[in-house]
Protein backbone atom coordinates (compact mmCIF):
# COMPACT_ATOMS: atom_id res chain seq x y z
CA UNK A 1 0.00 0.00 0.00
CA UNK A 2 1.31 3.56 -0.73
CA UNK A 3 0.65 6.21 1.72
CA UNK A 4 0.71 10.05 1.86
CA UNK A 5 0.65 10.02 5.38
CA UNK A 6 3.14 11.18 7.61
CA UNK A 7 4.22 8.26 10.30
CA UNK A 8 3.42 10.41 13.86
CA UNK A 9 -0.03 11.13 12.18
CA UNK A 10 -0.03 15.33 12.55
CA UNK A 11 -1.98 17.63 10.18
CA UNK A 12 0.40 19.71 8.68
CA UNK A 13 0.38 20.04 5.17
CA UNK A 14 2.21 17.34 2.92
CA UNK A 15 4.61 18.48 -0.32
CA UNK A 16 3.27 15.20 -1.90
CA UNK A 17 -0.30 15.45 -1.65
CA UNK A 18 -1.44 15.21 -5.39
CA UNK A 19 -3.74 17.68 -6.79
CA UNK A 20 -6.92 15.61 -7.66
CA UNK A 21 -7.12 14.39 -3.89
CA UNK A 22 -6.46 18.25 -3.15
CA UNK A 23 -9.34 18.98 -5.67
CA UNK A 24 -11.78 16.29 -4.22
CA UNK A 25 -11.83 18.30 -1.13
CA UNK A 26 -11.68 22.21 -2.13
CA UNK A 27 -13.68 22.04 -4.79
CA UNK A 28 -16.68 19.15 -4.27
CA UNK A 29 -16.05 19.19 -0.37
CA UNK A 30 -15.26 22.10 2.15
CA UNK A 31 -17.85 24.38 4.12
CA UNK A 32 -20.04 27.10 2.12
CA UNK A 33 -21.12 29.97 3.18
CA UNK A 34 -24.28 32.47 1.96
CA UNK A 35 -24.15 35.48 0.56
CA UNK A 36 -21.84 38.56 -0.70
CA UNK A 37 -19.48 36.30 -2.18
CA UNK A 38 -17.17 37.65 -4.92
CA UNK A 39 -18.00 34.31 -6.79
CA UNK A 40 -20.07 31.07 -5.44
CA UNK A 41 -18.13 28.12 -6.48
CA UNK A 42 -21.28 26.05 -6.46
CA UNK A 43 -21.99 28.23 -9.99
CA UNK A 44 -18.86 27.11 -11.24
CA UNK A 45 -18.99 24.56 -13.98
CA UNK A 46 -16.84 22.13 -12.28
CA UNK A 47 -16.48 19.16 -15.37
CA UNK A 48 -15.40 22.08 -17.34
CA UNK A 49 -12.91 22.91 -14.52
CA UNK A 50 -11.83 19.46 -14.99
CA UNK A 51 -11.72 19.09 -18.40
CA UNK A 52 -9.55 21.95 -18.74
CA UNK A 53 -7.21 20.10 -15.95
CA UNK A 54 -6.97 16.92 -17.65
CA UNK A 55 -6.14 18.70 -21.21
CA UNK A 56 -3.51 20.78 -19.06
CA UNK A 57 -2.24 17.64 -17.48
CA UNK A 58 -1.91 15.67 -20.36
CA UNK A 59 -0.23 18.46 -22.58
CA UNK A 60 1.88 18.73 -19.59
CA UNK A 61 2.66 15.42 -19.46
CA UNK A 62 3.58 14.97 -23.20
CA UNK A 63 7.01 15.34 -22.73
CA UNK A 64 7.80 12.75 -20.48
CA UNK A 65 5.73 10.05 -22.65
CA UNK A 66 7.70 10.64 -25.31
CA UNK A 67 9.02 7.10 -26.67
CA UNK A 68 5.58 5.45 -25.35
CA UNK A 69 3.26 5.41 -28.17
CA UNK A 70 0.03 4.64 -26.92
CA UNK B 1 -7.18 47.77 -6.65
CA UNK B 2 -8.12 47.35 -3.25
CA UNK B 3 -8.11 43.89 -1.88
CA UNK B 4 -10.48 41.26 -1.07
CA UNK B 5 -11.12 38.66 1.96
CA UNK B 6 -10.52 35.21 1.14
CA UNK B 7 -11.77 32.66 4.29
CA UNK B 8 -9.75 29.68 4.49
CA UNK B 9 -11.22 27.90 7.45
CA UNK B 10 -13.49 28.72 10.82
CA UNK B 11 -12.94 27.76 14.30
CA UNK B 12 -14.30 27.94 17.39
CA UNK B 13 -13.69 31.01 18.75
CA UNK B 14 -11.84 29.98 21.83
CA UNK B 15 -9.45 28.27 19.19
CA UNK B 16 -5.43 29.55 19.85
CA UNK B 17 -5.04 31.81 17.05
CA UNK B 18 -2.67 30.70 13.99
CA UNK B 19 1.01 30.32 14.17
CA UNK B 20 2.63 33.08 13.13
CA UNK B 21 4.37 33.48 9.70
CA UNK B 22 0.97 31.35 8.62
CA UNK B 23 0.54 32.52 5.48
CA UNK B 24 -2.40 31.99 2.62
CA UNK B 25 -2.28 32.52 -0.81
CA UNK B 26 -0.04 35.17 -2.58
CA UNK B 27 2.01 34.75 0.60
CA UNK B 28 -0.17 37.11 2.81
CA UNK B 29 -0.39 37.11 6.13
CA UNK B 30 -3.57 35.57 7.59
CA UNK B 31 -5.08 36.79 10.89
CA UNK B 32 -8.84 36.01 12.49
CA UNK B 33 -11.82 37.13 12.85
CA UNK B 34 -14.05 36.59 15.43
CA UNK B 35 -17.85 37.22 15.10
CA UNK B 36 -21.31 35.44 15.76
CA UNK B 37 -19.66 32.75 18.21
CA UNK B 38 -17.47 31.44 14.82
CA UNK B 39 -13.81 32.60 14.49
CA UNK B 40 -12.67 32.84 10.57
CA UNK B 41 -9.22 32.71 9.78
CA UNK B 42 -8.80 35.03 6.78
CA UNK B 43 -6.63 36.71 4.52
CA UNK B 44 -6.56 40.03 2.10
CA UNK B 45 -6.38 38.51 -1.94
CA UNK B 46 -5.99 40.89 -4.31
CA UNK B 47 -9.16 42.09 -6.26
CA UNK B 48 -8.10 41.64 -9.84
CA UNK B 49 -7.70 37.96 -9.14
CA UNK B 50 -10.33 37.42 -6.68
CA UNK B 51 -13.57 39.34 -8.07
CA UNK B 52 -16.14 37.23 -10.37
CA UNK B 53 -14.89 37.40 -13.75
CA UNK B 54 -11.38 36.73 -12.66
CA UNK B 55 -11.82 34.04 -10.62
CA UNK B 56 -14.09 32.20 -13.14
CA UNK B 57 -11.39 32.47 -15.50
CA UNK B 58 -8.68 31.90 -13.02
CA UNK B 59 -10.09 28.74 -12.09
CA UNK B 60 -9.28 27.19 -15.51
CA UNK B 61 -5.84 27.73 -14.99
CA UNK B 62 -4.11 25.27 -14.07
CA UNK B 63 -0.81 26.64 -12.19
CA UNK B 64 -3.17 29.21 -10.92
CA UNK B 65 -5.51 26.66 -9.05
CA UNK B 66 -2.78 24.23 -8.11
CA UNK B 67 -0.98 27.23 -6.04
CA UNK B 68 -4.33 28.35 -4.80
CA UNK B 69 -5.38 25.31 -3.67
CA UNK B 70 -1.97 24.73 -2.19
CA UNK B 71 -2.20 27.63 0.13
CA UNK B 72 -5.73 27.25 0.86
CA UNK B 73 -4.51 23.43 1.90
CA UNK B 74 -1.65 25.03 4.30
CA UNK B 75 -3.43 27.03 5.99
CA UNK B 76 -6.17 24.83 7.30
CA UNK B 77 -3.40 22.02 7.69
CA UNK B 78 -1.57 25.19 10.15
CA UNK B 79 -4.99 25.80 12.42
CA UNK B 80 -6.43 22.36 12.10
CA UNK B 81 -3.82 20.90 15.11
CA UNK B 82 -5.44 23.49 16.61
CA UNK B 83 -9.00 22.28 17.82
CA UNK B 84 -11.88 21.59 15.54
CA UNK B 85 -11.80 23.28 12.44
CA UNK B 86 -14.25 23.83 9.43
CA UNK B 87 -11.87 23.83 6.09
CA UNK B 88 -14.15 25.84 3.61
CA UNK B 89 -14.59 25.35 0.09
CA UNK B 90 -11.73 27.01 -2.73
CA UNK B 91 -12.15 30.60 -2.96
CA UNK B 92 -14.88 31.96 -0.51
CA UNK B 93 -14.32 35.45 -1.19
CA UNK B 94 -15.95 38.36 0.42
CA UNK B 95 -15.89 42.25 -0.84
CA UNK B 96 -14.86 42.70 3.02
CA UNK B 97 -15.03 42.28 6.82
CA UNK B 98 -18.98 43.16 6.85
CA UNK B 99 -19.81 40.48 3.94
CA UNK B 100 -17.83 37.90 5.93
CA UNK B 101 -19.83 38.87 9.09
CA UNK B 102 -23.26 38.95 7.36
CA UNK B 103 -22.14 35.27 5.97
CA UNK B 104 -21.14 34.28 9.34
CA UNK B 105 -24.47 35.38 10.92
CA UNK B 106 -26.20 33.60 8.00
CA UNK B 107 -24.61 30.09 8.71
CA UNK B 108 -23.81 30.56 12.43
CA UNK B 109 -26.05 26.99 13.66
CA UNK B 110 -25.06 25.01 10.86
CA UNK B 111 -21.59 25.83 11.51
CA UNK B 112 -21.20 25.67 15.21
CA UNK B 113 -23.41 22.35 14.76
CA UNK B 114 -20.19 21.20 12.47
CA UNK B 115 -17.67 22.18 14.68
CA UNK B 116 -19.21 20.20 17.60
CA UNK B 117 -19.25 16.75 15.69
CA UNK B 118 -16.71 17.15 14.05
CA UNK B 119 -14.31 17.99 16.77
CA UNK B 120 -11.22 15.64 17.83
CA UNK B 121 -11.81 13.52 13.85
CA UNK B 122 -10.19 13.97 11.26
CA UNK B 123 -10.98 12.74 7.59
CA UNK B 124 -8.88 10.06 6.07
CA UNK B 125 -9.07 9.05 1.87
CA UNK B 126 -9.06 5.42 0.72
CA UNK B 127 -8.70 5.01 -2.78
CA UNK B 128 -8.59 1.33 -4.28
CA UNK B 129 -7.02 1.21 -7.67
CA UNK B 130 -8.15 -2.20 -10.12
CA UNK B 131 -4.38 -3.05 -11.15
CA UNK B 132 -4.56 -3.72 -14.92
CA UNK B 133 -4.96 -7.57 -15.75
CA UNK B 134 -1.95 -7.80 -18.11
CA UNK B 135 0.11 -6.83 -15.39
CA UNK B 136 -1.72 -8.79 -12.07
CA UNK B 137 -1.77 -12.27 -14.13
CA UNK B 138 0.26 -13.51 -16.94
CA UNK B 139 -1.26 -12.57 -20.24
CA UNK B 140 -3.54 -15.63 -22.28
CA UNK B 141 -1.52 -17.22 -24.98
CA UNK B 142 -2.10 -15.22 -28.11
CA UNK B 143 -4.72 -16.52 -31.29
CA UNK B 144 -2.77 -19.40 -33.16
CA UNK B 145 -1.41 -18.20 -36.47
CA UNK B 146 -2.21 -20.95 -38.47
CA UNK B 147 -6.50 -20.42 -38.75
CA UNK B 148 -7.11 -24.21 -39.20
CA UNK B 149 -10.70 -25.40 -38.10
CA UNK B 150 -9.52 -27.20 -34.78
CA UNK B 151 -7.02 -24.01 -33.60
CA UNK B 152 -10.15 -21.60 -34.73
CA UNK B 153 -12.41 -23.56 -32.50
CA UNK B 154 -9.46 -23.15 -29.59
CA UNK B 155 -9.09 -19.88 -30.30
CA UNK B 156 -12.86 -19.15 -30.65
CA UNK B 157 -13.13 -21.15 -26.84
CA UNK B 158 -9.97 -19.06 -25.24
CA UNK B 159 -12.11 -15.66 -26.25
CA UNK B 160 -15.19 -16.74 -24.32
CA UNK B 161 -12.87 -17.83 -21.43
CA UNK B 162 -11.54 -14.22 -21.56
CA UNK B 163 -14.88 -12.53 -21.84
CA UNK B 164 -16.01 -14.46 -19.12
CA UNK B 165 -12.73 -13.95 -16.91
CA UNK B 166 -13.13 -10.35 -17.50
CA UNK B 167 -16.97 -10.17 -16.37
CA UNK B 168 -15.89 -12.31 -13.50
CA UNK B 169 -13.04 -9.94 -12.61
CA UNK B 170 -15.78 -6.98 -13.14
CA UNK B 171 -17.99 -8.68 -10.19
CA UNK B 172 -14.82 -10.01 -7.77
CA UNK B 173 -13.73 -6.35 -7.81
CA UNK B 174 -17.15 -5.17 -7.14
CA UNK B 175 -17.32 -7.16 -4.54
CA UNK B 176 -14.26 -6.91 -2.80
CA UNK B 177 -14.65 -2.63 -2.71
CA UNK B 178 -17.98 -3.37 -0.93
CA UNK B 179 -15.94 -5.47 1.53
CA UNK B 180 -13.45 -2.59 2.13
CA UNK B 181 -15.71 0.47 2.00
CA UNK B 182 -17.82 -1.84 4.73
CA UNK B 183 -14.90 -2.81 6.54
CA UNK B 184 -13.90 0.53 6.63
CA UNK B 185 -17.25 2.42 7.25
CA UNK B 186 -17.42 0.29 10.78
CA UNK B 187 -14.48 1.57 11.88
CA UNK B 188 -15.11 5.33 11.33
CA UNK B 189 -17.78 7.75 12.15
CA UNK B 190 -18.91 8.51 8.47
CA UNK B 191 -18.06 7.69 4.92
CA UNK B 192 -18.78 9.53 2.05
CA UNK B 193 -17.36 8.50 -1.72
CA UNK B 194 -16.14 11.06 -4.03
CA UNK B 195 -16.57 10.18 -7.66
CA UNK B 196 -13.49 8.05 -8.90
CA UNK B 197 -10.65 10.00 -10.04
CA UNK B 198 -9.59 10.31 -13.51
CA UNK B 199 -6.87 8.12 -13.97
CA UNK B 200 -5.45 10.68 -16.35
CA UNK B 201 -5.50 13.36 -13.77
CA UNK B 202 -4.50 10.71 -10.91
CA UNK B 203 -1.44 10.03 -13.17
CA UNK B 204 -1.38 6.46 -12.99
CA UNK B 205 -2.61 3.55 -15.19
CA UNK B 206 -4.41 1.89 -12.94
CA UNK B 207 -8.14 2.75 -12.44
CA UNK B 208 -9.56 4.23 -9.52
CA UNK B 209 -12.65 2.30 -8.36
CA UNK B 210 -13.13 3.20 -5.22
CA UNK B 211 -12.68 6.83 -3.91
CA UNK B 212 -13.88 7.24 -0.01
CA UNK B 213 -12.99 9.74 2.41
CA UNK B 214 -13.78 8.30 6.18
CA UNK B 215 -14.05 10.55 9.39
CA UNK B 216 -12.14 9.12 12.08
CA UNK B 217 -11.45 10.35 15.85
CA UNK B 218 -8.04 11.61 15.87
CA UNK B 219 -6.73 9.47 18.63
CA UNK B 220 -8.51 6.15 16.17
CA UNK B 221 -6.11 6.81 13.61
CA UNK B 222 -3.49 4.65 13.72
CA UNK B 223 -6.10 1.72 14.31
CA UNK B 224 -7.49 3.04 11.42
CA UNK B 225 -4.85 2.93 8.89
CA UNK B 226 -3.85 -0.57 10.20
CA UNK B 227 -7.20 -1.71 9.29
CA UNK B 228 -6.31 -0.20 5.83
CA UNK B 229 -3.11 -2.10 6.09
CA UNK B 230 -4.65 -5.64 6.78
CA UNK B 231 -7.52 -5.16 3.87
CA UNK B 232 -4.63 -4.29 0.88
CA UNK B 233 -4.36 -7.99 -0.10
CA UNK B 234 -0.91 -8.72 -2.37
CA UNK B 235 -2.04 -10.32 -5.58
CA UNK B 236 -6.03 -9.86 -5.25
CA UNK B 237 -5.77 -7.35 -8.32
CA UNK B 238 -6.68 -3.98 -6.04
CA UNK B 239 -4.03 -1.51 -4.96
CA UNK B 240 -4.97 0.62 -1.66
CA UNK B 241 -3.71 4.06 -1.12
CA UNK B 242 -4.34 6.03 1.65
CA UNK B 243 -4.05 10.04 1.81
CA UNK B 244 -4.28 12.07 5.02
CA UNK B 245 -5.07 13.18 7.67
CA UNK B 246 -6.81 15.47 5.84
CA UNK B 247 -9.66 18.06 8.21
CA UNK B 248 -12.62 17.19 7.80
CA UNK B 249 -13.28 18.78 4.31
CA UNK B 250 -15.97 16.10 3.43
CA UNK B 251 -17.92 15.76 6.11
CA UNK B 252 -19.23 19.46 6.44
CA UNK B 253 -22.96 19.60 6.11
CA UNK B 254 -24.06 21.11 2.90
CA UNK B 255 -26.30 24.23 3.30
CA UNK B 256 -30.25 23.38 3.09
CA UNK B 257 -31.29 26.55 1.11
CA UNK B 258 -29.30 27.23 -2.22
CA UNK B 259 -27.00 29.72 -1.60
CA UNK B 260 -27.54 31.24 -5.45
CA UNK B 261 -29.88 30.39 -8.14
CA UNK B 262 -30.45 26.58 -8.31
CA UNK B 263 -29.29 25.10 -11.67
CA UNK B 264 -31.15 22.56 -13.40
CA UNK B 265 -29.29 19.42 -11.57
CA UNK B 266 -28.71 20.68 -7.93
CA UNK B 267 -25.25 19.41 -6.43
CA UNK B 268 -23.23 17.65 -8.08
CA UNK B 269 -20.93 14.60 -6.53
CA UNK B 270 -22.73 14.57 -3.20
CA UNK B 271 -22.07 11.77 -0.01
CA UNK B 272 -22.76 8.80 -1.26
CA UNK B 273 -24.85 9.38 -3.95
CA UNK B 274 -22.62 8.52 -6.78
CA UNK B 275 -20.91 5.42 -5.97
CA UNK B 276 -19.71 5.38 -9.31
CA UNK B 277 -17.52 2.04 -10.05
CA UNK B 278 -17.61 0.63 -6.98
CA UNK B 279 -21.26 0.02 -5.49
CA UNK B 280 -21.41 0.49 -2.02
Amino acid sequence: MSTSTSPDLDLRGHPEVSLVDLLDRLLAAGAVVAGDLTLSIADVDLVRIELRLLIGSVSALTPLAGGEPR
Amino acid sequence: MSDLLYAYALTRPTAPAPPGGTRGVGGAPVRVVRHAGLAAVVGPVPADEFGEAALRERLEDLRWLEATARAHQAVVAAVAPLGSVLPLRLATVHRDETGLRRALDAGRERFAADLERLDGCVEWGVKIYAVPAERAERPEPSAPSAFSGSAGREYLRRRRRERERQEHSGRRIAELCRHVHTELSRHARNARLHRPQDPRLAGTPDRNVLNAAYLVPRDRSRDFAARVTALDMPGDGLRLEMTGPWAPYSFVTEPTEPTGPAGPTGPTGPAGSEPGGCPA
